[in-house]
């Protein structure tokens, strides 16, 4: 048994040699081999987090949260978006600083975590979802800078480290090329090599196999299943819903800042999971129901936009889709399902690689949104304050911007009729703002999406993508919003909706697309449009 | 052919393949010199003069370059060798000081821009182009504040120091009544190429050094990895006024004399050398050695514009 263990990690030869030893000692320790056999589990904590809250300017990100991660375990971080898994992770690994609450590593008790480094020291290990390495710098040099002894760099013996572990993870770079020559897989790789490398307690993984192929993902598992046996905890966060069944033991579900709950992986399905990261029961919704059933009014129209397998460099699947005359629709999926990279595709707001478009029965190209806008198409971005609206002009200006884009900059209104076209939807919107002359960002979030939806309502346009448009908004202009949507239709104009919000989904649209993994899997409308088949379809497989 | 070249360009880094370019250009040009205007060129002590003219330059322009490579920049640099050579003037003639306690005068000047400038930069991220146009102003008004009028300095010692020429073995030459002239090096030049080899070995073999390289590559992810990206930034001030400092005493040393217009523009012409010798704006990729060439290469065209009767402008 003992000479067993050894073999493992001599075998797996995970770091270059300080490491190994440490490895190996750690396995011949009483604690791990009670874990290896499986006894006591839950004494072998290694990591525990309790009662922790972060507070940023009007938004409460964690309240009173809990994480407990063992030894030797794989434990998956899950929720939308704004759940605070980012936020919680990033307390941990001090690139925030907590508000309240304790956190505790097996060893050292209660430990203060101020900076990055901070967390280095304590054997927190961190791959961040965005690639964090210097482009400028060797391969080698990126996984050992900021760890190393001394005032000197020993430059051969670096190279050496560094290739003997690229060599084990069979990661194809050499250790003196530079970063930036390196795809983003193996950068991404890079970044790993370097978290496993560290002598390690705790790993961090955020989104580590967003940009991995499927054999590169197969090989991380392997690693990660490695380091487990070792008697690595590690927290894996991602929205693969597959990844998390192939290789967690454990799920801790987050949602709104707040601790849904821990599971075993074995007690809790797949629809289950949906159902908690979207806090809703699968049977509390037969008032949605009959909601719903009142806007289901229209279906009987032209095609207004059809594309066939479309296709943009933001690596989503081709996809299919068409939209009618009066019609809402929707995508939906959970979060970097792909939603909002489709609508992009179809603005051309990411670049469009593939596939064909067709406006009211026509061909037409639409590789710029300007094309777009062009073809009575309207998009109302995810991103407000990045994508939509210019903080420091007037409301008027951010309301005439579109509508002025496509009538040519040569030909600009006058100030009246400006002001008239900024006054016409201040009213018919409900917008709260001191005068036209009022800059956006100093109205409310509500308000400057309204501005914005009025910019896009200016164009008439004739079809209208709405993503994500009641996020971050109070409930009175989200009900708002969703009258309008409804009350557009009516007149005519095509809406695709997206929201992460699936009641406010359901109330709203006839037609629902389903995403998973950046693929359309399915497409729900009349009867079938219910939370439980909405859930089901997202979760698949089950 | 054409693959096996490519394979050696994706061999190399950013950083030495701008410095392998820079010497091709400067050598290239140099004897486009020689073969073009001939004259002085012909002569190694035209080369020596350069070094001896552009010692500080060579100074200060390595201590952008790490202000460079980390991210920021620093125009205060042409201000403090002006003040810098203005009070060592001042308090070699008029306070009757000594070279000790000038060159302590030089060295303190460059500390204390650098510790405020540091401090505002890396401790209250603050625009280190706003701080350094703040430490420009600050250093150039300074400099009249200490003594409006130029003067030159008379101190025996200070100009036996001034004038103290170190041969260079083998590159002398015959003038026209056949007396052999050896060839030439002031002191500063030594304490410049001192400097540059310290410099390099810092940037190429110190923790130190490759943090300005992380910190100037991307920022975000040198605090990831655990490096300490204030400190980093604060000593690249640092380093950069106290090169300023030292720069600004060697400048003193070459003209003799004190006046507020000294080094005007100096700045610029450091960011050029650096820019030229590969230093990039946005951070993360030079070299020093890179920066000697950029003020060789700097100085030579200004000499090649001199020498053939166009004002130098």
């Amino acid at each position: 048994m003992f000479v067993g263990l050894r073999e493992r990690s001599e075998a797996i030869r995970i770091s270059p040699s300080h490491t190994v030893i440490h490895i190996g000692a750690g396995l011949c320790s009483a604690p791990f081999l009670k874990i290896w056999r499986g006894e006591n589990v839950s004494e072998n904590v290694v990591l525990k987090m309790r009662g922790i809250n972060k507070t940023f300017p009007g938004v409460r990100a964690l309240q009173n949260v809990d994480f407990t991660l063992n030894k030797g375990e794989i434990h998956a971080l899950m929720g939308e978006n704004g759940a605070g898994k980012s936020t919680l992770i990033k307390v941990l690994t001090g690139v925030y600083t907590k508000d309240d609450g304790t956190i505790e590593l097996e060893g050292k008790g209660e430990v203060a975590i101020h900076s990055p480094q901070d967390a280095q020291k304590l054997g927190i290990s961190t791959v961040y979802q965005e690639i964090t390495l210097c482009p400028n710098l060797t391969v080698a040099e990126n996984m050992f800078i900021g760890r190393e002894q001394g005032a000197f760099t020993n430059w051969k013996q670096m190279n050496a480290n560094a290739d003997k572990l690229l060599e084990q993870l069979d990661i194809p770079a050499s250790a003196t090329q530079q970063l930036s020559n390196c795809s983003i897989a193996v950068q991404q790789m890079v970044a790993i090599a370097r978290a496993i490398d560290m002598d390690c307690k705790v790993l961090i993984l955020d989104e580590p196999t967003s940009s991995l192929d499927e054999q590169e993902v197969e090989k991380l598992f392997g690693l990660m299943r490695d380091l487990k046996e070792m008697g690595v905890g590690i927290i894996f966060v991602t929205h693969f819903l597959d990844q998390v069944y192939e290789v967690c033991d454990k799920i801790t579900v987050l949602r709104d800042g707040q601790l849904v709950g821990e599971y075993e992986i074995k007690d809790l399905p797949r629809v289950q999971l949906v159902a908690k990261m979207l806090g809703k029961e699968m049977d509390d919704l037969s008032d949605i129901k009959g909601e719903h059933e009142a806007y289901n009014g229209q279906d009987a129209g032209e095609i207004v936009f059809e594309a066939k397998g479309l296709q943009s460099d933001a690596g989503i699947k081709p996809f299919d889709f068409y939209i009618k005359k009066g019609e809402v629709n929707g995508f939906t999926g959970l979060l970097g399902s792909g939603r909002s990279e489709c609508v992009r595709a179809i603005f051309g707001a990411d670049r469009v690689i593939g596939g064909n478009v067709k406006v009211k029965g026509k061909e037409v190209k639409i590789s710029k949104p300007l094309d777009a806008m062009k073809n009575g198409i309207a998009y109302l971005p995810e991103d407000r304050k990045l994508d939509g609206i210019i903080g420091d002009l007037s409301v008027r200006e951010n309301i005439i911007m579109a509508l002025q884009v496509l009538t040519g900059f040569f030909k600009p209104f006058s100030k009246a009729q400006a002001n008239a076209f900024a006054r016409e939807y201040i009213e018919k919107l409900n917008i709260k703002t001191a005068s036209v002359d009022t800059p956006i960002k100093s109205l409310s979030g509500g308000n400057q999406q309204k501005v914005i939806l009025a910019r896009w309502l200016l164009m008439h346009p004739e079809y209208l993508i709405l993503d994500e448009p009641t996020r971050g908004i109070d409930v009175g202009t989200k009900v708002d919003i969703q009258k309008l949507v409804l009350e557009l239709a009516s007149e005519g104009m095509s809406v695709t909706f997206i929201s992460s919000e699936t009641d406010e989904m359901l109330r709203t649209c006839s037609r629902l697309v389903v995403m998973r993994d950046r693929k359309v899997v399915g497409e729900l409308s009349g009867d079938d449009l219910t939370q439980n088949k909405i859930m089901s379809t997202i979760a698949g497989g089950e | 052919m054409n693959k096996e070249k490519k394979s050696i360009f994706n061999k190399m880094n950013d950083t030495s393949l701008l410095l392998t370019i820079t010497i091709v250009i400067f050598l290239l040009m140099y004897i486009g010199a020689i073969v073009i205007q001939g004259g002085g060129f012909t002569k190694p002590q035209m080369f020596f003069n350069i070094l001896n003219a552009n010692a500080a330059l060579i100074i200060t322009a390595c201590g952008m370059s790490i202000v460079m490579i980390s991210g920021g920049i620093d125009i205060s640099v042409g201000g403090v060798v002006a003040l810098v050579s203005m009070s060592c003037a001042v308090y070699l003639d008029h306070k009757g000081g000594s070279i000790i306690g000038s060159i302590l005068i030089a060295l303190g000047i460059g500390i204390a821009f650098g510790l405020v400038q540091g401090f505002l930069v890396a401790v209250l991220d603050i625009q280190p182009f706003i701080v350094s146009l703040a430490g420009m102003f600050f250093a150039r008004g300074m400099t009249t504040i200490v003594n409006t009028a130029p003067f030159n300095v008379e101190d025996e010692e200070f100009n036996a120091l001034k004038l103290t020429r170190v041969n260079v073995p083998f590159m002398g030459s015959v003038n026209k009544k056949g007396i052999y002239v050896p060839a030439y090096v002031e002191i500063g030049v030594i304490v410049a190429l001192l400097i540059v080899v310290l410099l390099f070995l810092v940037l190429r073999w110190t923790r130190l050094g490759r943090s300005f390289y992380a910190v100037g590559g991307n920022k975000q992810s040198a605090l990831m990895m655990g490096i300490n990206v204030r400190r980093t930034k604060f000593l690249s001030h640092l380093i950069c006024s106290v090169l300023a400092g030292i720069g600004g005493y060697v400048y003193f040393l070459h003209v003799g004399s004190g006046s507020a217009s000294h080094a005007m523009g100096m700045e610029m012409n450091a960011i050029a050398s650096s820019i030229i010798g590969g230093t990039m704006l946005t951070g993360g990729v030079g070299n020093i050695i890179g920066t000697l060439f950029g003020v060789l290469s700097l100085s030579t065209i200004q000499n090649i514009v001199a020498s053939a009767g166009l004002d130098q402008a």
